[in-house]
């Protein structure tokens, strides 16, 4: 299926080494939250707003509390008393714990019951008597900023309207003066909308305070678990020393699992009040609605062309719905993520981008779902630009990206916008796409199916996509102010085994394997011989979490460079060894030998015997260390993806055919892993733009509180993917790696919604929002039909 | 009021009382400590909670303990024998169709009862059989092309039916 | 999610399940597939002080016909979606009903769930409901005090409502046995599998000598309950199959249709899907009695 186009590399990069973590998943013996058990464990159910906007006037849970089995039943009011009600969230603002004046979302947490068993935790909240006033939803962002619009945050000092924020980036007078040079502009206005990551496993924590010692252990479901303890340090005013955080296997995250959530805060701070561990296991619903959404971002991009096809200039301007609360997990100095990535793959003189925040009655969130900060939105929008603008000029769309692309002797380019793109090859993509899937003959095919007109359409999306992922160089990427690094500690054992410890935290990305490969590859020590340990804050150095793509671009470039740090002691010790000095030396992977003298060698696993039991004098016993890799720049991953659907005239009905993807993230440690993440960031993209979305009604009432209305594709819809590479190496990442467990999400979307509207784009239909349904799709040909 | 049942899991036979309103799901996983039925939603929806009941896929958080009185289980914990990676188990691995591995031992269950009744599916069939299962990780693919080679291993055709 | 407390009844005869069902009745829900009652329960929709499974009870999980094909088919009580997606009866014989079978839910729940909890449970996006109002079937009711049968056409009364007396268990369904010359399909438009139909249309018709002597059309989704197309199947009965009988078909089919504007469409896009689908199932048909 899938063809390398690269040489293979020597030692351990490049190898479908099988997965180390598959075993005890295949057995049923992984270790999730739900599979966490303490003796005396508690468990809680929280009890959950159902109006949007209301006020509230009592609480009652007497009832509740006189029910046997019920230990205890927590309210804002309780937790305000011990300074717990709110809590920061991570872009800097604050959020409920639980509701003490008003409910600000319909799903809001209001109160939560600690009991022995669950059942009879549920029973309790059917016992619990809240008395509301509602107030008027605010669920439009336009309407959030207008005048007279409710307040949704009276609670904050000096907050008078539900503006939160405005940023701006690049430069607006030059692109003033492209707009004003360009022939024509095309515009694309749309929604991306409100999606949700929807791991299969839900969130959840058991929280084991000792009262005696005052240690906090709490196993949790969180993509970065370090920030997490951090986090808490600052909430609860514990002594960051006495919180563990440990993250037990996660059933898939894809940036749900990165903020704090007010279940975790309560479990923790009533384990601390009883004295007992309390676990808490979201339901769906409750994931859906309350815990880290993704997208909402209302887009109008304008791009300013000449006649013969050259781009000009972009200009943005957006309004992203943020819920409640601001509580993006993105960088803090860049209130709309990486979005300004938006010129994507192409040379484009001038950008200007501006964006507003608004809160509105919706849950909080903006999470990097399957997305390094807002790149997906970025992609998406230039990626439609683009098919708008070609159909306006009469080009093909194909060869409208061909001639504005970034040429590879433009690298290291820097864009409009201020990022300096690494490496990239963007025609060699798109024209390995083109001929895989035969697209003569797909354009051939189209025509002959529209002229006879029997209701059977051919649609060809193209999206041509570069995101930026690895965040981040500690100059500009910080969240919270801890900066963006990530790190590796390395210890090799005396019989040549070894442990790799690591502060980012896997979810299925095969970090277990992946990572063990980068050390084998750098030390010679084969991956069945490293144990790859994750997500324990007491075993682990500290590192920001897995998500954003930015595991591979900077917690693995740490591991190489531990890995490299343990090679150069080894080298000293080896030159002991061999009673030679150092520069007689020579590296292969697994052993130093003398050079000139192949057979006076000394394998890594005879150097680490001896860095126990034999060193040098002087030097310190041991073979370990520890690297903060602090990454000198982002990453450059891209990929042309093609998209073929078939398109029903009569009823809307849209599928795909055929799906090319090729990728180009550099390096690839382990082709099946990656192919494997493409696969799954594909599957998501055509979700996004199928059929995921979290709509509300003009109460705030959520439609998508489960998976019967939240929908997420089966085996049946999902299409066949056909997957090829290219290998651009990053020039600055210690092993050419760029990262790739987002870009399918990223950068297919788009693709899939051109397909269809290139399927009707004959018709005059210009635009579909997403997610694109039959009923879209033919309400978009009747608007042209009714329109001529 | 509690109700004694006796379920044969895996082919041992286990007794326990249960509350009538217990879920298969979680008699499984909190009476029995068999962990590898998952609970992924409230709505019948996502299937990672699939096993087999007298050979048959149900979805457990959809059936009430007592409804198994008598009855024989599979779980994903009964798929191997003897030490032995089951075929599927071997599948999976070697065709990387698990990620996450949340959606996995349901997903095994299910096509084993596939395999059963069909001892060489199709792409097409394995898809459509597996449509009560969600998986966010794979995109599926790679689910199929396991499932394709378990059934390669446990019934070896001359050469695969195509489409 | 956790369902209330409830207390579990597990007759093992009919007869013991009729007195029980009298004994309790508005404080009792039956179960047997399950799939639609018990994620009511566990969202706490739905909590019945009483459970009587009646999944032990012999003698409900027959699908045959009787009078050697010319009386009716009948399916038991207990028997699932997964028995009539793989019934050659059904294939050979009721090919509307043998169409709508895999597009019922998911493959799992179909191994649990019955032909007749469906009907019972009377959920307007229910498939089974528009089949049986195509086929002119039954529900066969029993209770302590007797037996009924009661016409599709009469047995639903509104979303999630249906005639049955609290005390009534619908221990069968029955259909027709076709004429010699009868066709059918069930064509649904799902967002995804496991979705409820944004439109489902049901089409069966017989002929003689290429002359429409019964024609039948069930409406999924578009109504507060399923919708017999009665206007449009009058229009068939005395007409050959053309382009412009099935053209006039499908325009009354959508006219009879009450769908409203939801996430799954605008209500005129889910008319039009049943006009296109009404006649694209009578194309259908007509392609099949051609073979």
């Amino acid at each position: 299926m899938a063809v390398t186009e690269t040489e293979p590399s020597p030692g351990w990069l490049g190898k479908s080494v099988k997965r180390k973590e598959d075993d005890r998943f295949l057995a049923g013996r992984g270790n999730y939250i739900e599979d966490v058990k303490l003796p005396a464990m508690l468990h809680m159910a929280i009890l959950r707003s159902p109006y949007a906007h209301a006020r509230i006037t009592s609480i009652d849970t007497s009832a509740a509390t006189a029910l046997p089995g019920v230990v205890a039943v927590v309210t804002g009011e309780l937790l305000a008393q011990h300074n717990l009600a709110w809590m920061p969230t991570l872009s800097g603002d604050t959020q409920a714990v639980l509701a003490t004046d008003k409910v600000r979302f319909q799903g809001q947490e209001v109160a939560c019951v600690i009991a022995e068993d669950r059942y009879v935790a549920h029973d309790a909240l059917e016992l619990i008597e809240v008395d509301y006033e509602p107030l008027p939803a605010v669920v439009d962002p336009f309407a959030a900023l207008a005048e007279g619009a409710p307040l949704i945050r009276d609670d904050k000092d000096g907050q008078t309207d539900n503006r939160i924020y405005h940023w701006e980036a690049g430069d607006p007078e030059a692109t003033e003066r492209a707009f004003a040079e360009a022939d024509r502009v095309v515009t694309v206005d749309t929604h991306y909308p409100r999606s949700h990551p929807s791991p299969l496993e839900c969130c959840g924590c058991v929280a084991d305070v000792n009262p005696a010692s005052g240690r906090a252990t709490i196993y949790m479901t969180s993509q970065a678990p370090h920030a997490i303890r951090t986090v808490f340090a600052l909430v609860a005013g514990l002594p960051e020393q006495n919180i563990q955080i440990i993250s037990p296997d996660i059933g898939g995250g894809f940036g749900n699992k990165v903020p704090v959530y007010p279940g975790y805060v309560v479990a923790t701070a009533a384990s601390l009040l009883i004295g007992r561990p309390v676990k808490w296991i979201e339901d769906r619903t409750g994931n859906l609605i309350s815990t880290g959404f993704a997208r909402d971002f209302h887009m109008k991009g304008e791009l300013a062309l000449t006649d013969d096809g050259r781009m000009l200039g972009l200009r943005v301007k957006m309004l992203s719905d943020q819920g409640y609360a601001y509580a993006d997990a993105q960088p803090s100095k860049l209130k709309a993520g990486l979005f300004h990535i938006v010129t994507g793959s192409y040379a484009m003189p001038a950008a200007h981008v501006i964006t507003d925040g608004a809160y509105t009655n919706k849950a909080p969130g903006g999470v990097a779902y399957r997305c390094s900060f807002r790149v997906t939105e970025a992609s998406f929008l230039i990626e439609r630009l683009v098919q708008s603008a070609a159909y306006d000029l009469g080009m093909d769309p194909a060869e409208l990206r061909r001639k504005n692309f970034i040429r590879p002797d433009q690298f290291p380019y820097t864009s409009a916008t201020g990022f300096v793109y690494d490496s990239g090859d963007y025609e060699a993509a798109l024209d390995l796409a083109l001929e895989k899937a035969g697209y003569e003959a797909l354009r051939v095919e189209q025509a002959k199916l529209r002229e006879e007109g029997k209701g059977k359409l051919l649609g060809i999306g193209i999206a041509s996509m570069t995101e930026a992922l690895g965040a981040g160089p500690s100059r500009d990427y910080d969240i919270l102010g801890i900066k963006m690094f990530d790190s590796a500690e390395l210890r090799v054992h005396p019989t040549g085994k070894a442990i790799l410890k690591l502060g980012v935290r896997h979810q299925g990305q095969g970090h277990e394997t992946t990572f063990a490969q980068i050390v084998a590859h750098e030390l010679g020590i084969p991956p069945d011989d490293i144990l790859v340990h994750e997500g324990d804050t007491d075993n682990t150095p500290y590192g920001l979490g897995t998500y954003a793509s930015r595991s591979t671009p900077v917690a693995g470039a740490a591991a190489a460079m531990v890995a490299r740090k343990l090679r150069d002691k080894s080298k000293t010790i080896a030159a002991h060894l061999l009673e030679v000095a150092e520069e007689d030396l020579e590296w292969e992977i697994g052993r130093f030998s003398v050079k000139g003298a192949p057979d006076r060698s000394k394998t890594i696993q005879e150097i680490a015997f001896a860095a126990y039991t034999d060193h040098p004098p002087g030097m310190e016993a041991g073979l370990e260390g520890v690297h903060y890799y602090d990454p000198p720049n982002l990453t450059f991953p891209f990929a042309t993806y093609l998209v073929v659907v078939e398109v029903d005239a009569e009823t809307g009905e849209w599928k795909p055919r055929q799906v090319v993807a090729v990728d180009d993230c550099g390096v690839r440690i382990n082709p099946m892993i990656v192919e494997g993440q493409i696969m799954g960031g594909l599957t998501e993209g055509f979700a996004m733009s199928a059929m995921q979305q979290i709509t509300f009604d003009e109460d705030g009432n959520c439609i998508g509180a489960n998976f019967m209305d939240y929908l997420l594709p089966t085996a049946w819809e999902t299409p066949h993917f056909d997957l090829y590479e290219t290998c651009t190496p990053s020039p600055h990442h210690p092993i050419g790696c760029k990262g790739v467990g987002e870009s399918a999400t990223v950068g297919s979307p788009a693709a899939f919604v051109n397909a269809v509207v290139d399927a009707v784009a004959h018709l005059g239909v210009r635009d579909v929002d997403m997610p694109v349904t039959s009923g879209a799709v033919w309400e978009a040909i009747q608007a042209v039909k009714g329109g001529g | 009021m509690h109700r004694s049942i006796t379920v044969t899991v895996n082919g041992q036979a286990r007794t326990a009382e249960v509350e009538p309103r217990m879920l298969l799901v979680h008699f499984l996983r909190e009476v029995l400590d068999l962990r590898g039925a998952h609970v992924g939603c409230d709505t019948t929806s996502c299937g990672v909670c699939a096993v087999l009941v007298d050979g048959v896929p149900v979805k457990s958080c959809t059936m009430f303990a007592v409804q198994v009185d008598g009855k024989s289980l599979t779980t994903v914990e009964g798929l191997a024998g003897n030490g032995q990676k089951h075929a599927l188990q071997e599948g999976f691995k070697e065709e990387h169709g698990l990620q996450c591995g949340f959606c996995t031992p349901a997903m095994m269950l299910v096509a084993s009862a596939l395999l059963e009744e069909n001892p060489n599916p199709s792409e097409r069939e394995i898809r459509w059989a597996i449509s009560g299962n969600l998986c966010r990780c794979t995109g599926y693919q790679n689910i199929v092309k396991a499932v394709q080679h378990a059934a390669a291993t446990l019934h070896p055709q001359p050469a695969g039916r195509t489409e | 999610m956790f369902p209330s407390e409830f207390e579990y009844l597990a007759p093992a005869t009919l007869d013991e399940a009729l007195s029980l069902l009298a004994e309790h009745a508005e404080d009792a829900k039956v179960l047997a597939g399950g799939q639609s009652l018990i994620p009511l329960m566990k969202l706490r929709f739905a909590a019945p002080a009483i459970l009587i499974d009646i999944n032990g009870l012999p003698g409900l999980s027959h699908l045959q016909e009787d009078k050697r094909g010319r009386g009716f088919l009948r399916i038991g009580a207990l028997v699932r979606n997964a028995a009539l997606e793989r019934s050659e009866l059904l294939k050979a014989r009721y090919p509307t009903m043998a169409a709508a079978a895999p597009l019922i839910s998911d493959p799992i729940v179909r191994n649990q769930g019955t032909l007749v909890g469906s009907l019972v449970h009377a959920d307007p996006q229910g498939d089974w409901g528009s089949v049986l109002l195509a086929l002119e079937g039954e529900v066969v009711a029993k209770s302590a005090t007797g037996e009924r049968r009661i016409p599709a056409t009469k047995f639903f009364d509104g979303p999630f409502t249906t005639v049955l007396r609290p005390d009534e268990l619908a221990v069968e369904a029955r259909v027709p046995a076709p004429g010699p010359r009868s066709f059918g399909t069930y064509l649904k438009l799902e967002r995804k599998v496991g979705d409820f139909a944004t439109v489902g249309v049901a089409v069966s018709v017989s002929t003689e000598r290429g002359v429409v002597t019964r024609a039948g059309i069930g409406l999924t989704g578009v109504g507060p309950a399923n919708i017999k197309a009665v206007d449009a199947e009058q229009a068939l009965v005395g007409h050959r199959l053309t382009d412009k009988a099935i053209r006039r078909a499908a325009e009354l089919a959508a006219a009879a249709s009450e769908p409203r504007t939801d996430v799954r469409g605008s209500a005129d896009y889910k008319r039009e899907v049943v006009r296109v689908y009404v006649a694209r199932g009578l194309h259908q048909a007509l392609a099949a009695k051609a073979a």
